[in-house]
Parts: C-alpha cells; sequence; structure tokens
C-alpha cells in the first residue's frame, strides 16, 4: 500500500477550513515550530481541527494527542504515526 | 438640559448599529423605513414550500466574510455575525475605540428569543446523519443565547458586567435597561440590544409553534397589525445593537448623542383565565414614571403591534386608558421588517431616536385601522411632526411586557 503522508500544506489546509486563519499571522511562512497559540488557534480550534483530520484520514487521535502537540511538526508527527499504524493495519 | 445632579444618573445613546429587512447599516434602514418601504419577501433562507408560513424579513446583501476575520466565520451562527457587525458598527459611530479603554470599562448586555438556531441545526443534521464525529466542536456555544453577548465581548475585549435576557420581544427592551443599570453602577460604556436570525426549518417550526404568525403569501397582505383583517405576524431577523454611556461623560468626551433611556418598566401578565387585566397599561405607566414623564410628554408610541386581534385589542386599549381615545400618534414600522423577536423593540429604539432627531414620525404600512381601536395609527406616510419623547412598547409570548422612554437629550 503506498506510504500516506500528512504534509504541513494538508494541515494548513483543515486548519483554514475549519477555524480560519488569524489576520496577523502568515500561515505560509515558517510556521512548523510556532506553537498553535501563537498561530491564534485556541484549545476548540484544535479541537475541531482534530476531528476534520480523524474523520478524512480515518484515524483516532483523541484529546490527549492534540493536548501533547502544541506545534505543526509535532502534531504532524503524530498524525503521521496514527497513519502508519493505518497501514499497517 | 444643564442640572448635573440629573445628568449624573441619565444614560445616553451614543451608537448605533442596525441590521434590518429593509436596510443593512443604519442610513439604509432609515431611509427606507422613512419611504415606507418593506423588506418583507418570501423566505430565501431555506425552500419554505412545505410549510405554512412563506413570508419573512431577510436581511438585504449581508456578506459576513466582507466585514467579519475567517477565524470568526465557522464559529459563528448567522444571528452572531450580524450580532458582531452591527456591533461594531455602532462603536464606530460612536467613536469608541474598544482597545484604547480598560476591558473593565466596558460589559455587553444583549438579548436574544431563540439562540443560534442555523446552526444548531446543521449540527443536529450532522449528527443523526453522520455521526456524532461530524459535529463541531463550536456547537458547544454557538446556538446559545448568550453566544452574541459572549462574541461582542471577545473580540472587543469588554471584561465589564455582561449578560444575556430571554423574554422573548421582550428581551430587547429589558436588555437595554440591564445595560442602563450597568452604566449607572459605574460602568462607562455598554453595548446593548439585540440581533436575532433564526430563519431556518427548524426555527420556522418553533416559531410556527406559537400559532401567531401569518399564512398569507402577498407581502403586502400579510402583516397588519390593528387591521380587521389581522392574521399574524411575519418573521423577521436582525436587530439594532447600540452603545450607551452616562450623559455626562458623553458630553465631556464630545460624543454625538442620539437621545436619553429615559424610562423603563416590565411586568408579567396574570395566569391566563384568572381575568386579571393585562399587564401592558401598567408597565406603559410604570415607565412613564420612571421617565419622570406624563403621558402629555410622550410625543409617539411605537407599537408592539402582534397583529393578532386579541393581542392587537389589548394594546389599543391600554394606549387609549393612558393617553386617551385617539390621544396620541402611533406607529408600527415593523411592518415593513416583520417582527424580530429579541431584534424587534431595539430596532424600534433606533427608528425612534431617528424620528427624535429628524422630526419624523415613520409610517405603519399596509394596514387599515380597524376603527373600533381608536387609535391615531400613522399610516401610509410619513408624518413630520416635533418630537421630543417616544414610547416604545414590546411584548414577548407567555406574557412578558416591556416598555421604553427614549427622550432627546
Amino acid at each position: 500500500m503506498e506510504e500516506r503522508k500528512f504534509t504541513i500544506e494538508e494541515l494548513k489546509a483543515v486548519l483554514r477550513a475549519c477555524a480560519g486563519e488569524e489576520e496577523s499571522v502568515d500561515l505560509d511562512g515558517q510556521i512548523l515550530d510556532t506553537e498553535f497559540e501563537d498561530l491564534g488557534y485556541d484549545s476548540l480550534a484544535l479541537l475541531e481541527a482534530g476531528g476534520r483530520i480523524e474523520r478524512e484520514y480515518g484515524i483516532t487521535l483523541g484529546d490527549e494527542a492534540l493536548n501533547d502537540a502544541p506545534t505543526p511538526r509535532a502534531l504532524l508527527e503524530i498524525v503521521n504515526t496514527r497513519l502508519l499504524g493505518v497501514d499497517a493495519a | 438640559m444643564n442640572g448635573t445632579a440629573v445628568s449624573t444618573v441619565s444614560t445616553v445613546v451614543t451608537g448605533l448599529g442596525v441590521t434590518a429587512p429593509n436596510g443593512l447599516g443604519t442610513q439604509d434602514y432609515w431611509a427606507a423605513t422613512r419611504d415606507g418601504r418593506s423588506g418583507i419577501g418570501r423566505v430565501t433562507r431555506f425552500d419554505p414550500s412545505g410549510y405554512p408560513a412563506r413570508l419573512a424579513g431577510e436581511v438585504p446583501g449581508f456578506v459576513a466574510s466582507e466585514h467579519l476575520p475567517s477565524r470568526l466565520l465557522p464559529q459563528t451562527d448567522h444571528m452572531t455575525k450580524l450580532a458582531l457587525v452591527a456591533a461594531d458598527w455602532a462603536l464606530a459611530d460612536a467613536g469608541v475605540r474598544p482597545d484604547e479603554l480598560s476591558g473593565y470599562d466596558m460589559g455587553v448586555v444583549t438579548a436574544s428569543s431563540s439562540g443560534g438556531f442555523e446552526f444548531g441545526q446543521n449540527e443536529l443534521q450532522a449528527l443523526w446523519s453522520k455521526g456524532s464525529k461530524y459535529v463541531s466542536a463550536y456547537q458547544s456555544f454557538a446556538w446559545f443565547y448568550a453566544v452574541n453577548t459572549g462574541q461582542i465581548s471577545i473580540r472587543n475585549g469588554m471584561q465589564g458586567p455582561s449578560a444575556a435576557l430571554v423574554s422573548d420581544h421582550a428581551g430587547g427592551l429589558d436588555a437595554i435597561a440591564q445595560a442602563r443599570r450597568q452604566i449607572r453602577k459605574g460602568t462607562p460604556v455598554t453595548v446593548t440590544g439585540a440581533i436575532d436570525a433564526s430563519i431556518c426549518s427548524y426555527g420556522w417550526i418553533c416559531h410556527l409553534a406559537s400559532g401567531r404568525i401569518s399564512t398569507a403569501d402577498d407581502p403586502d397582505r400579510a402583516y397588519l397589525p390593528f387591521d380587521a383583517r389581522a392574521g399574524g405576524y411575519v418573521p423577521g431577523e436582525g436587530g439594532a445593537l447600540f452603545v450607551l454611556e452616562e450623559a455626562q461623560a458623553a458630553r465631556d468626551r464630545g460624543a454625538r448623542v442620539y437621545g436619553e433611556i429615559a424610562g423603563y418598566a416590565s411586568t408579567f401578565d396574570p395566569k391566563p383565565g384568572t381575568g386579571g387585566e393585562p399587564g401592558l397599561r401598567r408597565t406603559i405607566e410604570l415607565a412613564l414614571d420612571d421617565a419622570g414623564a406624563a403621558p402629555a410628554d410622550i410625543d409617539v408610541v411605537f407599537a408592539d403591534a402582534a397583529a393578532v386581534p386579541e393581542l392587537d385589542r389589548i394594546e389599543a386599549d391600554a394606549l387609549a386608558a393612558v393617553f386617551g381615545p385617539h390621544g396620541i400618534p402611533v406607529t408600527a414600522p415593523k411592518t415593513m421588517t416583520g417582527r424580530l423577536y429579541s431584534g424587534a423593540a431595539p430596532l424600534d429604539v433606533a427608528a425612534a431616536l431617528l424620528a427624535i432627531r429628524d422630526g419624523v414620525i415613520p409610517p405603519t404600512v399596509n394596514t387599515s385601522p380597524d376603527p373600533a381601536y381608536a387609535l391615531d395609527l400613522v399610516t401610509g406616510a410619513p408624518r413630520a411632526a416635533r418630537l421630543r419623547s417616544a414610547l416604545v412598547l414590546a411584548r414577548g409570548y407567555g406574557g412578558f411586557n416591556a416598555a421604553m422612554v427614549v427622550r432627546s437629550a
């Protein structure tokens, strides 16, 4: 099975679609290690984004995974780990 | 007025923000209302063909993304989008910059009759058709009665005393009165009023349950208060928000003042079947007392105008009891918008303030008043008049009555 990878571009698309975009933040800049809070996304926005990722990618993240991912890089790692698990199954 | 003792307890309106079915923004609304132009038409927000009522007053030309940041769009119901924009306009109109004030010096008090129905409907549909994973996290608050107060508070950093009032059509006046209390207790600036919008199929069946909705299809014959043909009202969306300040503080900063919130009262009707007099007459008398006004001091009444014969009779009787038969000009510009639930009376307060400013009473459209009501109803064309004080009436389903006196400051 072809390996699926969740990219920063896909994450940005999800964030924009389900929580919008803070006017003072450039999501297209170097944001991989910027905390979500500084990107203008509160816990509810991340919950909404997490729900969308779960539905679109067929994985389960759970609230704890979202709490453990303060930055886009951390969230990408968690999602991609889950995707590997799905593919292996 | 130059007595400082009086001015210390006087609360004035310094900003208006209007979203109405016959005009988006104060200027469009007032131009249409003076001219007697209606915004009532066939429902477009959903397909009404399968429902007994098919007419509504919908706010025209509102594109939320032109006014609000994208962060707010996925988390807000239509009514909250309207309210956030109306609040922005009211603050700009008042020349109040929230970022220049302490958060604790600004409060928000709005009314709501139904909460964010359309948002809630969409999420409930997602729940039963696709499953719980498809329900938005924002449903946790987007449907809620207090959400307009909360979102206005967050957007503008307003951390002072805040509240949400729920008393159907009377709520808009109850909210303004609560905001006035906070001004009197020392909060310098309060955003208040109400915006309601629940024209979606879920909201529609809830409105229909009242049995008071017009089933007519001709917009010119659908909402005829005080007319022998009255057969219920047309629901609408929108309303008005205001910036309130203490009068002396407003003058000290050179603010333009629309008028004073001079008097208010609310009552509850006696239990049905007990034979007691409806509360409206007493509400009017108490509001006049609160304003220190005699009936002769009031120049015009903005009626609740239920267009349900029994309710029209109760309102006409109350007006005749206080002001005498044909004793005062009465108008119902809501015949051009439909009844906006909690937004209705704030929109009437806005109209009253603008009527006082311009010396003109906007007309009641379409109605041919039944002479039996003994009302001096302003119909057909606007009436020029020197206006100093106006009385606004509002009644909510279930027995709520509210009355407010606004006065040139």
